[in-house]
């Protein structure tokens, strides 16, 4: 049996629930097919889990590519399709990239082994400083930090995941609030074994009365814990916490049935701080936005 | 002896010829690695300028690896492993971020030094030695009864506060007396502790 899995026309974190609410019930070895075609949007987050989720399945799945030709240039200068085509059988006609886009920090780029961390912060570094201070006004300061949470965020696949992830960052409009500021957007996602199972395999796991992926993130993100017994653990999520708010901006983590927000001080976004019982997809899936400074 | 090291040619060496960042934990642990053989070259009583004005960027996890664990090897107030003091120079503002973060994860102290020459005490420390380490710093060098005098402890509190200072290798012990790491009167020529 195969399955159709719409994605709606704009995706992003949020919406990519509906993805996933579709996809949960599923056996693993069931076929799916990924239709695209109607998308018109896709974010660093929405892009990075989609490969995620073919990584997730036991059956390669169909990807229905987007029917728009400016959408799937965007996603192939974005190298989407790069990678998707080793994960999915892809169906329909990709377009090549276009003209460079500026508002692309960091193409769909492949993580699992320390010197893929290494790769990104150098591409990164070269193409932060303008996108954050000129087109963003945010201080000279933020590009190494910016920089650091990247590093940290990736880590996080090589040293917790057990299995390859993504990453991508880029620059965009958010149209929730404020009619419309610009953001930056970090977005990392694995299919791995998540921050409850992360927990759950350090020797000194004690299992506590109520124990899901909602306290084990609250656990990592609040209060970094980590699997490791060296005290200097967990520091990474912890600067990671201390950058968005800095910055005023927002981490949003997702793994196992549940996701975390450390949410900004200002008024440019409205989500709950712990969402539970959400649709099971494995690994962790991360998002950073910092928005734009205005006077 | 007055030793220098490059954090970032330690880096190129142990880990790779193109990289100038020092980011992910199994690369610190790598240029730590390295240090520490380097540190094992140079005697078991030496001053050594950690140096990472060419390090771009220093991320936390490689701060823990290569900062913390190397302090934690050297300072302790029960054995130390070899009576090594570091000196911490280059350190940018977006360095320090990362290194007061893990200095305050395990309690540690250190000093940087700055372009202008000054020194600073960053990391864990309680305020009686924070200004004993000051008034031997502003001296060049003291010994209890000029710490005792300057802040109105008794002089077996003072020696108690130095001793303490010392043995987190904040301080040198030098001709029955105490110099600060870093202070103006630390020798600036490569010359021998112990001699």
């Amino acid at each position: 049996m195969t399955t159709i899995i719409n994605v709606p026309h704009s995706l992003e974190d949020k919406s990519f629930e509906q993805v996933l609410d579709q996809v949960a019930p599923l056996p693993l070895d069931e076929k799916i097919i990924v239709d695209t075609r109607h998308a018109r949007w896709a974010s660093p987050y929405g892009l990075t889990a989609l490969l995620a989720l073919a990584q997730s399945r036991a059956e390669r799945p169909i990807l229905y590519v987007p029917e728009a030709d400016n959408v799937s240039s965007y996603w192939s200068r974005m190298d989407f399709f790069k990678h998707a085509a080793e994960l999915y059988e892809l169906q329909g006609r990709v377009r090549t990239a276009r003209a460079a886009e500026t508002s692309v920090l960091l193409e769909v780029t492949s993580i699992s082994k320390s010197d893929d961390v290494h790769d990104v912060v150098d591409k990164i570094q070269q193409r932060a400083q303008d996108a954050l201070v000129k087109n963003l006004n945010l201080d000279a300061k933020i590009t190494m930090r910016f920089t650091m949470a990247l590093s940290e965020v990736c880590q996080n696949i090589v040293e917790h995941a057990g299995r390859g992830g993504w990453v991508a960052v880029q620059t965009y409009t958010w149209r929730v609030r404020l009619g419309g500021r610009k953001v930056v957007v970090i977005a990392v996602a694995d299919p791995g074994i998540g921050f409850r199972e992360s927990l759950e395999s350090a020797p000194s796991f004690q299992r506590k009365e109520r124990w899901d992926d909602g306290q084990a993130l609250e656990e990592t993100v609040m209060r970094g814990a980590s699997r490791f017994r060296d005290p200097g653990r967990g520091q990474g999520l912890a600067g990671v916490r201390r950058f968005v708010g800095n910055w005023d901006g927002k981490l949003s983590i997702r793994s196992g049935t549940a996701r975390i927000a450390v949410l900004p001080k200002g008024d440019w976004d409205e989500d709950e701080p712990l969402l539970e019982n959400l649709s099971y997809f494995p690994g962790a899936q991360v998002q950073i936005t910092i928005p734009e400074r205005v006077a | 002896m007055i030793n220098h090291i490059d954090v970032s040619s330690m880096l190129r060496k142990s880990v790779c010829e193109l990289y100038s960042n020092l980011v992910t934990r199994p690369t610190g642990a790598a240029v730590r690695c390295e240090i520490e053989q380097e540190l094992d070259r140079i005697g078991d009583r030496a001053l050594t300028v950690i140096d990472f004005s060419h390090v771009g960027l220093l991320d936390f996890s490689c701060a823990d690896e290569i900062v913390a664990k190397l302090l934690l090897q050297y300072v302790s107030t029960d054995a130390p492993r070899r009576e090594v003091y570091f000196l911490f120079r280059g350190i940018s503002e977006s360095h320090m971020e990362a290194i007061e973060a893990v200095l305050e994860r395990h309690r540690l102290a250190l000093v940087t030094q700055h372009t202008d020459g000054r020194s600073r005490l960053v990391g864990i420390i309680d305020l009686e030695e924070r200004r004993a380490w000051e008034i031997i710093s502003q001296l060049g060098a003291g010994a209890s009864s000029d710490v005792a005098d300057a802040i109105g402890l008794s002089r077996d509190d003072a020696e108690r506060t130095l001793d303490k200072l010392w043995r987190r290798r904040l301080l040198i012990r030098h001709d029955n007396g105490y110099v600060a790491v870093g202070s103006a009167s630390a020798p600036s020529e490569p010359m021998r502790l112990d001699a």
